[in-house]
């Protein structure tokens, strides 16, 4: 692949992102908080933009899996062979302890980096650190 | 749109993790650096509100969160973008059991943190 195509893939998903207010952790923590549902101070904003980025993703996966190949010609990964193991739950279960401590998934986290370097450095490092951790092999 | 173009899927965790250590980092660093500069420009652009609440967290909570979440992306295979959009839209078993996980935990992290602050 390029790496000016990844480059324009990264700056247009960071701009989503930012647009969609996922980049702020104040935002994304208003959405985690369930307990303020009721209060009115929940923000179910965060929703509308996972339905929507889905509503896109989801017929563009179904038109690749129809072509059976990408348009540049290269191979389309399948679906993993492996079913729900202990490590899915368990990796989902630390991510999920990690997301609603700050409010960060890795995708804002570099967003977040290049808009301010510090403290995201103190939130990127051991993120780095955690990915080296937790691989398999 | 990267699996349509190019057959790669864009979960960014798993970008991010091949990118420290593995095969083909080259359009996997572009990647980042492209989601590294949207930050900048917005934050020229924007401004602060870009990364607004950031500054509320402490230091020590960033780190340990910054950790779970890389441990635990890297073993689950996926965080919101890679499970919860790709995944979800490609209608993977693993990932419709993952994103209620990962979103049911935190929802529940905040909660206890809220009720023990």
């Amino acid at each position: 692949m390029k790496w000016t195509h990844a480059f324009l893939a990264g700056l247009v998903f960071g701009a989503g992102l930012v647009i969609s207010g996922m980049s702020s952790p104040a935002r994304v923590l208003g959405f985690l908080d369930i307990g303020a549902i009721g209060t009115g101070h929940w923000d179910p904003r965060l929703a509308l933009v996972m339905i929507g980025a889905l509503a896109v993703a989801t017929p563009l996966f179904a038109l690749g899996r129809r072509r059976g190949q990408a348009l540049d010609g290269g191979i389309l990964p399948s679906l993993p062979t492996q079913g729900v193991d202990r490590r899915l739950i368990g990796g989902s279960v630390l991510f999920g302890l990690g997301w609603g401590l700050a409010g960060i998934c890795p995708g804002p986290a570099l967003v977040d980096l290049g808009a301010q370097p510090w403290p995201m450095l103190a939130f990127v490092l051991p993120l780095a650190i955690g990915l080296l951790l937790g691989r398999r092999d | 749109m990267l699996w349509l173009v190019h057959g790669r899927i864009a979960g960014i965790a798993g970008i991010a993790r091949v990118a420290l250590r593995g095969p083909d980092r080259d359009w996997r660093l572009a990647f980042i650096a492209g989601l590294v500069a949207a930050g900048m420009v917005a934050r020229i652009t924007v401004g602060p509100a870009v990364v607004a609440g950031l500054d509320t967290i402490p230091l020590l909570r960033l780190a340990i969160a910054g950790l779970l979440v890389g441990i635990g992306t890297s073993m689950a295979n996926g965080c919101t973008s890679g499970h919860g959009i790709c995944g979800l839209a490609r209608l993977s078993r693993r990932s419709l059991v993952a994103v209620p996980v990962f979103m049911g935990t935190a929802m529940i992290t905040l909660a206890l943190f809220k009720v023990l602050a």
